[in-house]
């Protein structure tokens, strides 16, 4: 059920970001998430794209540092306190997240959130058994 | 009954009697290099020392180093010491660093150095029933020529390959059986991944023994050699300077290099002061050539950093052993008043299963030293959790700190970013020096 990030190690030099982003729609990629995490030194780039597969092997093959990892995608109905109803539930289910982040384009009725946790089993039944949907592969090629 | 030993009488001998020897040798080398060398007079003579100071070993100390730039004013006939028609051969470094070093050999120089490579070979198991395959570079480069004359000394059927192309190699070596191997050992490996590529195992081929230097290596590649070949693997050393291969060598209990001694006196040195260590001491290695007659250098300046110990060997042999070298004096730096050899970076990466392939950046900010390791880091290492990350900078930053004593900050970066010239990485980026 999970859907696959791919993950690219950034250094902290100007205009790493921009070849990046250049390179994947060179190659027709559309980002569909994207979130970055940073230190003084690097930064982490977590992305979802509409092509995993040929995307990871174009960063590859431009020599970047890549690891691809499964995360969980849940559906949040479009409405307030939504969010949160899914943290608790993951809360409650003692899952620890690593971090979240959100997709850049919505539904109608929802937005997608990208959990990344510890245990993706665990974490899609504890958001299944609540009532909430999960974002498939198929559902990010849709967007 | 198998050969132990190439000249026992030497190999063997007992301290005082060769200290005895070293003492008769030297003075005699004096007066030769006084005599006939003017570029080596002149700096005894601006110290002070006359030939008949030096009494015996005990004096050595007294007399002028010799370093590399001493090589570089005086190229290419500079410190010959005997007329050119009694030279037979020259052999040459790369000249990769700097200008060439040209080193010129009389017949008796040959026989010398090649009686010091037989040493070698019989320390390795070698016999006149081996197969010797030579896969060292011949020419003007010393390993080849060096090799190939001391497996001929030992009477081992010697295959005289050079190095490179790989696939006649093994050719040679599975159809002609060669029981010993001489390369350098990144060549060596080479040629292991080669053969389990093409799917022989180590029980497959008949060698036994490998004798590889000319390059630094470390344990780890040692025992990866051993394994994928299925041998023994002996380490060598020497330079050009001192004749080339042979200088020093291994025995069957694989700890430090036997240093033929009764052609090549050891000191170590502290490399600030020049003042010798005692035995035991960590300093800069000083070889001089007690009887090479053409290009007999005294108090050669290696500038390898390493350990002498006559700790008794269980192969027999008297002679004093060094350790492998640790580092160059060129490569040491002092950072917060701290020695650090790269070479010690590159064990703990090696230890905490990392590649080699990192980038020391040393600054003064602040009247401070920063002092920095960039590491590159592999797929498998990388995730896309920043505190984990955090969290391999800092244990290899710990490891560090325990190996050298200071800590630095460690960054790990992508694969192949770090900055190569002419495909060797660049190790140090010592800004402190452009100030
Ligand atoms: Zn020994």
């Amino acid at each position: 059920m999970a859907i696959k990030q791919l993950t690219v190690f950034v250094p902290n030099r100007q205009g790493t970001l921009v070849s990046i982003t250049n390179t994947l729609a060179a190659h027709n990629i559309n980002i569909r998430a994207l979130s970055i995490a940073e230190t003084e030194e690097f930064g982490i780039l977590r992305l979802i794209v509409n092509d995993e597969a040929t995307a990871e092997r174009t960063l590859a093959e431009a020599d970047y540092l890549i690891k691809v990892v499964d995360v969980v995608g849940v559906k949040i109905g479009d409405e307030p306190g939504k969010l949160t109803a899914a943290l608790d539930v993951l809360d409650k289910a003692g899952i620890n997240m690593e971090y979240l982040y959100a997709f850049m384009a919505r539904t109608e009725k929802h937005a997608y959130v990208v959990l990344r946790v510890e245990d993706n089993a665990v974490a899609e039944n504890a958001l299944v058994n609540a009532g909430f949907h999960l974002v498939t592969e198929a559902d990010v090629n849709k967007l | 009954m198998e050969q132990r030993y190439y000249q026992k009488e030497f190999e063997t001998m007992p301290l005082e009697e060769m200290r005895k020897l070293q003492s008769e040798k030297l003075v005699k080398q004096v007066k030769h290099v006084y005599d006939n060398v003017p570029y080596y007079r002149n700096l005894m003579d601006e110290k002070g020392v006359k030939p008949e100071d030096i009494k015996g070993i005990d004096d050595l100390h007294l007399l002028p180093f010799l370093t590399k730039a001493d090589l570089r004013d005086a190229y290419p006939y500079g410190l010959l010491a005997k007329p050119l028609e009694e030279c037979v051969r020259i052999q040459s470094t790369s000249g990769t660093t700097g200008r060439r070093v040209v080193a010129f050999y009389t017949q008796k120089d040959v026989d010398l150095w090649e009686d010091c490579c037989a040493r070698a070979i019989i320390a390795a198991g070698g016999t006149n029933k081996d197969v010797c395959q030579v896969a060292y570079g011949y020419g003007l480069f010393t390993g080849g020529p060096g090799l190939n004359g001391g497996s001929h000394r030992v009477g081992c059927l010697t295959l005289p390959m050079s190095s490179g192309n790989t696939e006649r190699q093994i050719q040679f070596m599975t159809d002609l059986s060669a029981t010993i191997l001489c390369c350098t050992p990144s060549y060596a490996a080479y040629i292991g991944e080669t053969l389990k590529e093409m799917g022989y195992g180590p029980d497959d081929i008949p060698l036994k023994a490998g004798i590889f230097g000319a390059e630094p290596w470390t344990e780890e590649m040692r025992c990866g050699i051993e394994e994928t070949l299925g041998i023994k693997a002996y380490d060598i050393y020497g330079l050009t300077e001192t004749s080339g291969p042979g200088v020093s060598f291994e025995c069957e209990e694989q700890t430090g290099m036997h240093v033929n001694e009764d052609h090549f006196y050891a000191e170590i040195i502290d490399p600030d002061t020049g003042e010798v260590l005692p035995e035991g001491s960590k300093g800069e290695l000083v070889f001089t050539s007690l009887d090479k007659e053409a290009f007999p250098l005294l108090r050669y300046r290696t500038r390898d950093i390493c350990v002498l110990s006559r700790k008794k060997c269980s192969c027999g042999r008297t002679l004093i052993k060094m350790s492998k070298p640790m580092g160059r004096t060129d490569d040491m730096l002092i950072i917060r008043g701290v020695n650090v050899f790269p070479s010690q970076i590159e064990t703990v990466l090696l230890n905490e299963g990392y590649q080699p392939n990192y980038q020391i950046v040393v600054d003064r900010v602040n009247n401070t030293d920063t002092f920095e390791v960039n590491v590159e880091m592999t797929p498998e290492q990388f995730t896309d959790k920043v505190s984990e990350v955090l969290a391999k900078e800092k244990a290899l930053a710990n490891a560090m700190k325990t190996m050298l004593g200071i800590n630095p900050a460690v960054h790990l970066v992508a694969p192949k970013t770090i900055v190569r010239s002419e495909g060797k990485a660049v190790r140090v980026i010592d800004k402190r020096k452009l100030v």
